[in-house]
C-alpha cells in the first residue's frame, strides 16, 4: 500500500517535472538575442520541410473535405429549399471549425510526427549532447527554428486549407450540382464576415500551431534515446496534440461564437 | 582559435592541483530522483596533457561521469573543477564559454546526420568564430589530414564506416582545439584495424599538442598501452587507480578480476538472485 | 544551390498563403464592411424580436445597411430594445421612417428591414441616439398559426 502511494507521488513528481521541463525548454530556446545571420537559413529549411511539404497533404485533404461538404450540404438543403445557403454552409464550416482543426490534425501527424523523430533520434545518436559539448546550446539550434516554422506554417496551411476547400464547395455545388453560381457567392458573402470568421479562425489556427509544436518539440527532447523510446515518443506525439487540439478548440469555440 | 586562455591563467588558491586539470571532488549522484544511486563519494584527479583511463564493467555509469564533467548533469553532492573553476557554479553562458575549452568524443561519433563531413567539422568553428571561409577552409583539411579523411570530405555521415565516422567525429572534437578531450568507449564496436588507427590517433595527438585526454571504455589490453594513469570504477566509487604497471602488479581482487578478465569473483557472474535450488523448488514468484 | 531552392519554394508557400487568403477576404467575406467604418446608432422597440439576434443585418430594400448590436429589455415592462449601428454613409433617414423584423425565406435568418419614411419641411432626420417608435414586430409562426386554428374554429 504504501509502495502504491510512493509510485503515485513519484509519478505526479515526475508529471510536474515534465511539464515544467516543457515550459522552460519553450523559454530558453525563445527568449534570448536572436542571432538573424545564423537563424535565418536554419528557419527557411525548417519551413520547407514542415511547411512546405506538409502543403501536398492540405490540399488534397482540403478540396475532398470541401467537395463532401457539398455534397452533404446541398442533400440536406434541398429538402428545405434551402440549397442557396450551400455557400455559407461550406465557408463557415471551413473558416470556423474544419480548416484550423483539421488542418491541426493533419499537421500533428504528418509534421509533429516527423519533427518528435527527428529530434529523438538526434538525441539518440548523441546529437543533441556533441551540439552541448561544442557548446552550441541545442535548444537555441534545433529546437528554436523548427517552433517558429510550425507556428507560422500551421496558419499558412488553414488558410490555404479553407480556400481550397471552399472551391471544392464551389465545383461540387455550382459546377455539378447545379446550384444558382451567383447566390452561392453572395450568400456566402452576406452570411462570412472578415473580422468574425476569417479573423477568429486564423487566431485559431496560431493557437494550435503553438500548441501542436510544442507538444512534438517536447516529446522529441525529453524522449528515452531508444528505438522504443522514439516510437513511443512520436505517437504520443500525435495522442496528445490530437486530443489538445479538440479539447482546445471546444474552449475557443465557446469563447468565440459561444 | 580564440579559446579563453586567459581565464585559465587565473588561477585559485588551489596550489595542490596544479598539475590537474579536472578534479573531482567527493560526488554523489543519482538518476531521477534518487532511483537509481550511480555514485556515492566518487573523487578523481585528472592530470594535466595526460592521457587517463576510466574503465570499469559496463553499466557502471562511465559516461555518466564525462557528462557531469561537461556539467550536462549535476551531481547531488561535491564539485568538479575544471581549470580550477567549479563547472556547476557556472552560469549558463560561462559554462558554453567554458565547454569551448573541452571537447567529447562520442561513442556513436554524432556526426551531424545532415550535413557533410566537412561541414561538420567546420561547424564549430563557425558557430564560435568569425574567421574567413578561406582560413576555415584550410583549418578543416589539416584536421582531416591529422586523422587522414582528407579525401572524404565531400561524404555524408551515413557514407562512412563506423571506424571512419568516429575519426571524423574525432577531427571535429579537434576543431576548436580544446584542452580536454574526453573519449567516450573509443574502441567499442571497432574492427582491430580500427582499433589500433585510433589508439595511435589519441596517442599521437596528446604528444604533439599537449592534450588532456579521459578516456573511458572497458577495453583493458588497447587503454593499457597508452594511458598514463589509470581510474577503475566499480560499486558506485573508485576502486583502484595508479600508472598501468601499478594496477598490473595490485593485489586487489576486484582490480585483478577487471584487468584479467575472470569471469567469476568480487564481480559475481550470477546478477542478485536466489539461489538456484530454492528458484526452481520454492517456486515463490512464479 | 540548395538553400536557394529552398528559398524559392518557401518563398512560394507564403505567397500561395497570402493569395488564399485574399481568396477567402475578397471572394468568400463580405467585403463592404458596413459596420467597420462610421457609424451612428439608432434604437427602437419591439413588442416581441422573434429570433433576430446581435449582428443580424438591417437592410433597406434588402440592402444591408448595418447590423444590430445590441439587445436589451427596457422599461417597466420590459420591452425589448433593439440597438442598430447603421454606416455613417446612410444617415439620411427622416423620423417617420419604420422599422420592422422580416424574415428571408419561409425558415430563413430574421434580419431588421428599414423603411424611409417620407421627407419634407417639417420631418427631422434621425440623429446618432434617436429612436423610432413606428415598429412592427417579428411574426411568430406559432401565433399565426394560433390565429388561423382560431379563425377557422369561428367559421
Amino acid at each position: 500500500m504504501l509502495d502504491r502511494i510512493a509510485a503515485l507521488g513519484r509519478s505526479v513528481l515526475d508529471s510536474i517535472a515534465g511539464a515544467g521541463a516543457a515550459f522552460f525548454m519553450l523559454m530558453r530556446a525563445l527568449l534570448g538575442k536572436p542571432q538573424l545571420r545564423k537563424s535565418w537559413p536554419l528557419l527557411m529549411q525548417q519551413m520547407y520541410s514542415v511547411g512546405v511539404l506538409s502543403l501536398v497533404i492540405i490540399v488534397v485533404s482540403g478540396l475532398f473535405i470541401g467537395m463532401v461538404l457539398g455534397l452533404q450540404g446541398y442533400t440536406i438543403l434541398v429538402d428545405f429549399g434551402a440549397e442557396q445557403s450551400l455557400g455559407p454552409m461550406v465557408a463557415l464550416s471551413l473558416l470556423r471549425e474544419l480548416g484550423p482543426v483539421v488542418t491541426a490534425l493533419l499537421f500533428a501527424g504528418r509534421a509533429g510526427s516527423s519533427l518528435t523523430a527527428e529530434i529523438g533520434l538526434m538525441k539518440a545518436t548523441e546529437q543533441l549532447s556533441s551540439l552541448e559539448m561544442m557548446g552550441v546550446d541545442p535548444l537555441r539550434r534545433v529546437i528554436s527554428p523548427r517552433f517558429w516554422a510550425g507556428f507560422y506554417s500551421m496558419p499558412i496551411l488553414a488558410i490555404v486549407f479553407s480556400a481550397v476547400g471552399i472551391y471544392g464547395g464551389y465545383l461540387v455545388g455550382v459546377r455539378w450540382l447545379g446550384v444558382d453560381d451567383g447566390a452561392f457567392w453572395s450568400v456566402m458573402q452576406s452570411n462570412v464576415e472578415w473580422g468574425q470568421d476569417i479573423l477568429n479562425g486564423i487566431i485559431k489556427s496560431l493557437v494550435f500551431a503553438f500548441v501542436v509544436t510544442w507538444i512534438a518539440l517536447h516529446k522529441g527532447y525529453s524522449c528515452t534515446p531508444t528505438s522504443v523510446g522514439i516510437s513511443r515518443a512520436t505517437t504520443s506525439t500525435v495522442v496528445t496534440a490530437s486530443l489538445a487540439v479538440l479539447g482546445l478548440d471546444f474552449v475557443l469555440t465557446a469563447l468565440m461564437f459561444g | 582559435m580564440h579559446t579563453a586562455h586567459s581565464s585559465a591563467s587565473v588561477k585559485p588558491e588551489t596550489h595542490a592541483d596544479d598539475d590537474a586539470l579536472v578534479v573531482i571532488d567527493d560526488i554523489d549522484f543519482a538518476h531521477g530522483f534518487g532511483a537509481h544511486q550511480v555514485y556515492r563519494g566518487l573523487s578523481m584527479r585528472i592530470p594535466k596533457g595526460k592521457i587517463t583511463a576510466v574503465m570499469g564493467p559496463s553499466g557502471i555509469g562511465k559516461t555518466t561521469l564525462l557528462r557531469l564533467i561537461g556539467a550536462q548533469l549535476r551531481p547531488q553532492r561535491g564539485s568538479i573543477t575544471f581549470a580550477g573553476e567549479n563547472v556547476h557554479a557556472l552560469g549558463r553562458s560561462d559554462l558554453y564559454e567554458l565547454r569551448k575549452r573541452m571537447s567529447m568524443l562520442f561513442q556513436s561519433g554524432a556526426l551531424f546526420t545532415d550535413m557533410t563531413v566537412y561541414d561538420n567539422i567546420a561547424f564549430p568553428i563557425r558557430e564560435h568564430s568569425q574567421l574567413p571561409e578561406e582560413i576555415i577552409k584550410t583549418i578543416v583539411k589539416m584536421k582531416l589530414e591529422a586523422v587522414g579523411l582528407r579525401g572524404a570530405r565531400h561524404l555524408m555521415p551515413a557514407e562512412l564506416s563506423g571506424g571512419m565516422a568516429r575519426r571524423a567525429a574525432l577531427a571535429r572534437a579537434m576543431a576548436l582545439d580544446p584542452e580536454l578531450i574526453m573519449y567516450d568507449e573509443p574502441f567499442a564496436g571497432q574492427d582491430p584495424i580500427s582499433m589500433g588507427v585510433i589508439v595511435k590517433l589519441i596517442k599521437e595527438l596528446n604528444e604533439s599538442l599537449g592534450l588532456t585526454s579521459i578516456v573511458v571504455t572497458h577495453d583493458v589490453a588497447e587503454v593499457l598501452t597508452i594511458a598514463d594513469y589509470v581510474y577503475i570504477i566499480a560499486d558506485k566509487k573508485v576502486i583502484g587507480h595508479g600508472t598501468p604497471t601499478e594496477l598490473q602488479e595490485s593485489d586487489n581482487a576486484l582490480v585483478h578480476q577487471f584487468l584479467h578478465g575472470e569471469a567469476d569473483g568480487p564481480v559475481p557472474f550470477h546478477y542478485a538472485a536466489p539461489s538456484l535450488a530454492e528458484d526452481l523448488l520454492g517456486a515463490k514468484d512464479a | 544551390m540548395e538553400s536557394r531552392n529552398t528559398q524559392l519554394a518557401v518563398g512560394l508557400f507564403v505567397i500561395i498563403g497570402v493569395l488564399a487568403l485574399l481568396f477567402l477576404g475578397l471572394q468568400a467575406a463580405n467585403t463592404s464592411v458596413v459596420t467597420n467604418g462610421d457609424t451612428y446608432k439608432l434604437y427602437a422597440k419591439f413588442d416581441n424580436i422573434g429570433g433576430l439576434k446581435a449582428r443580424s443585418p438591417v437592410k433597406v430594400g434588402g440592402v444591408v445597411v448595418g447590423r444590430v448590436s445590441n439587445i436589451s429589455l427596457s422599461g417597466d415592462y420590459y420591452e425589448p430594445l433593439v440597438e442598430m449601428t447603421i454606416s455613417a454613409e446612410y444617415n439620411e433617414f427622416s423620423d417617420t421612417t419604420s422599422v420592422s423584423i422580416l424574415t428571408s425565406g419561409l425558415l430563413g435568418e430574421q434580419y431588421i428591414g428599414l423603411n424611409p419614411g417620407f421627407i419634407d419641411d417639417t420631418v427631422e432626420m434621425l440623429k446618432d441616439g434617436d429612436q423610432i417608435y413606428d415598429t412592427k414586430s417579428a411574426l411568430v409562426l406559432e401565433d399565426l398559426i394560433g390565429q388561423f386554428l382560431f379563425s377557422q374554429g369561428n367559421d
